[in-house]
């Protein structure tokens, strides 16, 4: 039971704490969930290449590995692979890594892999099964596993991006399952997926650590998430992702801030090694 | 910078008992700086408790305000199912005991004239109300309250300063329901920090009707910081957000009940 002299302490300390305490300013920090273009609905603060980027390196992100909003509903991804290559290069090319995306639901989305990995030299592909509408059990998803796998390339499956509960009545989409995917990297041990957005419940009940899969902290809730977390799954298979700009960026910078964490660890978590 | 958090639980931390409970809220509270916390409802969460699960619930809370009486502020935990033994613990916790606001969820609807026995003594203890709403693309559970509804009620009490608890959730609907009712202030607690919903409320409502929560323990106080931290707002009106708007609420109780902040 605190008492009166540590509650003063503490009194003390919460009055000159700072945005950010030194073990959470963290920088040259890779951001593994962030995406451009415009979101399907709505106007996103930073929604242009050149805001955003100004935004991230006003926060100290050196790297943002980037996906594209188009992908969501556009059915022609060649093309939206294309042009966030493009801008991805024109705008900032030191900060953005295009990521480019798949749908295993499209006639010959195996020669989107290729274009994707030998024309414009990504380094990652990004999935939505919930907007694309397929399941990890659908035997597509698979092929396009094994396929990206045999090509070396990771993948990132997008767990979900926005609350189930306020989603526009016209566009609802489930999160993904996740119930499948340590069986299938038992499967296929040479895969390396990543999977962003994942929620501390999907986590919880769906996944345990396994040498090829991280997942990002953007969706991760409760106080103290990153602690409690920690405890059970390795450092090195968590990564920094914001979910930026549908997510204030400095909801997973402060998450830094709200855990426990050695300096050691947070650069770790802010400097992922998937790639 | 000050900061006091609206929207406060005591429901999934470590611990057994609710000065344990309390304790670790706020380990976690001095990391990112808030100083006061308002906690509501007990270890558990009961959508439509009995009247004794209701006594329950608030004695909990009662012995974490013992326990940290300079860091945590109570709000009593009432039913819109339960309006005799909720005024009888409207006495025993505001008037006769040390809480400083009213807590409605989702046992009933908030637009039932029933309700407004509660909120007709709430004000005359001069306790801050705060009502539960959420516009679900799902549906809303059966007695969870829109912010609408939350406009017919603050319609029959125009004086009275009513809180919308998770500005509807689906913030940009919320907004627009209460934009008009200047007695209807928004708490941004509790939903995903999604870019733009602080601008947005500043922008509907004005500086002086927006509010910081959290919704801790069951989001981060990370996350909900982030939606007044990373706005694009001056400085100014980040402080009224984070506190002074507050204040300026629970000013009159906090004079009459001589707690001094």
């Amino acid at each position: 039971m605190p008492t009166r002299r540590t509650f003063l302490t503490q009194a003390a300390a919460f009055t000159a704490a700072p945005l950010l305490s030194p073990a959470a300013s963290a920088s040259g920090i890779t951001d593994v969930n962030i995406h451009l273009h415009r979101w399907p609905h709505h106007r996103l603060p930073h929604d242009t290449p050149t805001a955003l980027a100004d935004h991230l390196h006003a926060h100290g992100v050196a790297q943002a590995w980037a996906g594209s909003y188009d992908a969501l509903l556009q059915q022609d991804l060649t093309a939206v692979n294309a042009r966030l290559a493009a801008d991805c290069a024109k705008t900032d090319p030191n900060l953005f890594l295009a990521i480019g995306t798949l749908n295993p639901n499209h006639p010959r989305w195996q020669d989107d892999l290729k274009r994707c990995q030998q024309t414009h030299g990504m380094k990652a592909l990004r999935i939505y099964p919930g907007f694309h509408r397929y399941t990890l059990a659908d035997p597509a998803f698979r092929q396009l596993l094994e396929a990206a796998t045999s090509a070396r390339i990771p993948l990132q499956i997008v767990a979900q991006l926005e609350d189930e509960r306020t989603q526009h009545p016209a566009l609802q989409t489930p999160s993904v399952d996740l119930k499948l995917l340590p069986a299938l990297l038992k499967d296929i041990p040479e895969a390396r997926i990543m999977v962003l957005n994942a929620s501390s419940t999907m986590i919880h009940t769906a996944l345990q650590p396994a040498p090829n899969l991280w997942f990002d902290i953007a969706k991760l809730e409760g106080c103290g998430v990153l602690e409690t977390l920690l405890q059970t799954w390795p450092i090195e298979q968590l990564a920094f992702g914001s979910n930026a700009p549908f997510f204030y960026w400095l909801a997973a910078k402060l998450k830094l801030q709200e855990s426990a964490l050695t300096p050691a660890q947070i650069h770790t978590l802010t400097h992922s090694v998937f790639l | 910078m000050r900061i006091w958090d609206l929207h406060c639980h005591l429901t999934g931390l470590p611990g057994l008992t609710p000065e344990e409970r309390a304790t670790h809220l706020l380990l976690y509270a001095d990391r990112v700086g808030i100083e006061r916390l308002c906690v509501y409802m007990g270890l558990r969460f009961l959508q439509n408790p009995t009247p004794e699960q209701l006594i329950q619930q608030n004695n909990e809370v009662l012995r974490a305000l013992a326990a940290f009486p300079d860091r945590l502020f109570g709000f009593v935990y009432l039913s819109a199912e339960h309006i005799e033994t909720s005024l009888a613990e409207l006495e025993r916790c505001v008037a006769h005991g040390p809480m400083v606001g009213v807590k409605l969820w989702v046992a009933g609807r908030c637009n039932n004239p029933s309700l407004d026995p509660l909120i007709v003594r709430a004000a005359e203890l001069k306790a801050l109300v705060f009502q539960h709403t959420w516009i679900k693309t799902g549906g809303n559970y059966p007695g969870e309250s829109t912010p609408d509804d939350l406009v017919a009620l603050a319609q029959r009490f125009p004086s009275v300063p009513l809180i919308c608890g998770h500005t509807g959730g689906n913030w940009r609907l919320g907004l627009r329901a209460i934009q008009h009712q200047p007695n209807l202030y928004a708490d941004l607690a509790g939903s995903d920090p999604t870019a733009g919903i602080t601008e947005t409320a500043v922008a509907a409502l004005g500086p002086d009707r927006v509010l910081y929560g959290s919704d801790a323990p069951g989001r981060s106080f990370a996350t909900q910081l982030a939606k007044v931290h990373g706005a694009d707002i001056p400085e100014s009106i980040k402080q009224k957000i984070f506190h002074t708007n507050l204040h300026r609420l629970l000013t009159p109780i906090l004079t009459a009940k001589g707690i001094k902040t």
